[in-house]
């Protein structure tokens, strides 16, 4: 396989909750392999990206190609047969659901997902409390969960919604390592991410977003020399 | 025959008539607590769905001379297609609506069904005859037990436990009670959550069709039968909690124990009693005694 096959392109995308208008024609493009990250403040759209490539907004136009194949049309429960993962930004682990249902609850969508042991491996909380509510987790160990979960499936494409939200530096610390890992494992990572600090060294490039539109793209290794631009965009 | 001065035959009997309400209650609010979890719908169809079910046993077997057993599983999986085109093509379309309209929906075709079968067939009810494997009755000590009566209570038994166990111990029942949480994460996980609330609405229909057959022998079949039980078995579902399937079984049958007590020892508080408890329930545990806290 190509490492610089596209896995995933937004062209002109609109998306629209009800009347409101948020995304204003995004576009972006993942190869494979890549991690790339959404930047920007909050309410900017980065969330609302993701959720329009899973269809989960009200309406949705343009373009959105995943492994090659147009979804704008697609109804939202076929898009993640495509191979995509969605880990929202409140994590959605179910609460009537025990940890081990949580894990098995996605449909595999593509063959060669982790397996449960490797997972239970890469996460040995999880196993020790595999038979617990999966709200009663930790938030740290829900975040593992969350991800776990669609790392079973076998999707290569994932989207994550503010993964390290809330967490403690060291379980920050290991979500950094799980994420390196899964990108030499070739997966496709489009991280929405409010840790600069987190994302910047292991993203490959970036998307700043503001009010509902991509305003710049910045390689890693041009993040030096545009730090002070960034600053300006991220408030920081 | 007397113990401590009460009259065990009497007791017992009612008791057992209890236990038999109880069990018809428990199949009704299982099927309208599945339903709830799910579509978050209050289906006031359940009971002219029981009543199709007892009308339909009647029809196959005075018509086709389809015999009990055979209808026993025929039945259910007619009113449960039924179920699945209203929710098609009736209750979809509506969805986003507020959660009256479907509601008032609901009210409204079993109101026509009501009505189209008091029109057919009038409204003095109709005889069907136990099944002749199960006429005649048991000796026991204390009372009487007729053999339809103790298969009415083992039947619903079995098929109230197996849906628990569907419910929450199957990866299907997973998916429904995680579609019951958050539908719209299903659909991104790849769940066609659609077809699942299809099914689950035409399943939650489907045993009050069963539970229309089982009546068929017992209750006379006519076009009210669902309506009168219907209001009860509302009272039930509020008690047990909505949306909890084994609060819905246990809470069913034990009202129905609790009607008959009363039966035995105030006969006149006896049709009351249940909006009793619902009332003090109400007050003490506005969720319901299996309900999740709001």
């Amino acid at each position: 396989m190509s490492t610089h096959r596209e896995k995933l392109r937004l062209a002109d995308v609109h998306a629209f909750y009800g009347e409101s208008h948020i995304l204003h024609g995004i576009d972006l493009h993942l190869s494979q392999g890549e991690l790339v990250t959404l930047l920007g403040r909050n309410g900017a759209g980065r969330s609302t990206t993701l959720r329009a490539i899973m269809n989960m907004v009200g309406r949705r136009t343009g373009s959105i190609t995943v492994n090659g194949t147009e979804t704008i049309d697609m109804p939202a429960h076929r898009i993640a047969h495509l191979g995509l993962g969605f880990c929202p930004e409140e994590r959605g682990i179910f609460s009537s659901l025990n940890v081990l249902e949580n894990l098995m609850l996605p449909p595999t969508v593509r063959s060669d997902g982790m397996s449960v042991e490797e997972l239970f491996e890469m996460f040995p909380n999880l196993y020790e409390r595999r038979f617990s509510q999966g709200t009663r987790l930790s938030g740290g160990e829900q975040q593992m969960l969350a991800l776990a979960r669609i790392l079973r499936t076998g999707a290569n494409i994932l989207l994550l919604d503010e993964i390290t939200e809330g967490l403690a530096p060291v379980i920050v610390q290991k979500l950094g390592d799980v994420l390196i890992a899964l990108k030499e494992r070739g997966l496709t990572i489009l991280l929405v991410e409010q840790n600069f600090r987190f994302a910047a060294p292991i993203a490959d490039r970036h998307y700043v977003m503001e009010h509902g539109h991509v305003v710049e793209e910045v390689q890693a290794h041009e993040l030096a020399e545009k730090e002070s631009l960034l600053n300006t965009y991220l408030g920081v | 025959m007397t113990f401590l001065g009460i009259n065990l035959f009497g007791l017992f009997g009612q008791l057992l008539v209890g236990l038999i309400n109880g069990s018809f209650y428990a199949l009704l609010s299982l099927g309208l607590a599945i339903i709830f979890g799910l579509l978050k719908i209050i289906n006031f169809a359940q009971g002219a769905m029981y009543m199709l079910g007892a009308f339909f046993a009647w029809m196959a077997l005075s018509y086709f001379g389809m015999n009990y057993w055979v209808a026993l599983v025929v039945v259910p999986l007619v009113v449960g297609f039924i179920g699945i085109l209203m929710e098609r093509f009736l209750v979809r379309p509506i969805a986003h609506e507020d959660h009256l309209y479907s509601l008032l929906l609901t009210f409204g075709v079993a109101l026509m069904l009501q009505g189209i079968f008091t029109h057919v067939y009038g409204s003095s009810g109709l005889a069907y005859a136990i099944p002749e494997e199960l006429k005649g009755g048991t000796r026991l000590p204390f009372m009487y037990l007729p053999n339809y009566r103790a298969w009415i209570i083992v039947a619903s038994l079995v098929v109230c436990g197996l849906t628990w166990w569907l419910v929450e111990k199957t990866k299907l029942g997973a998916y429904l009670r995680a579609g019951t949480e958050n539908p719209q994460l299903m659909q991104a996980f790849g769940i066609n959550v659609p077809l699942i609330v299809t099914l689950t609405f035409g399943f939650g229909v489907a045993l009050a069709g069963f539970a229309g057959v089982m009546a068929a022998p017992v209750y006379s079949v006519s076009p009210e039968m669902g309506s009168n039980l219907l209001i009860v078995v509302f009272a039930i579902v509020v008690i047990g909690g909505m949306g909890s399937i084994g609060g819905a079984i246990l809470t069913g049958l034990a009202m129905g124990v609790i009607e008959g007590l009363t039966k035995y020892l105030y006969p006149e508080a006896s049709t009351t009693v249940i909006f009793l408890v619902m009332v003090i329930v109400l007050l003490l545990k506005p969720s319901g005694l299996f309900g999740k806290e709001a």
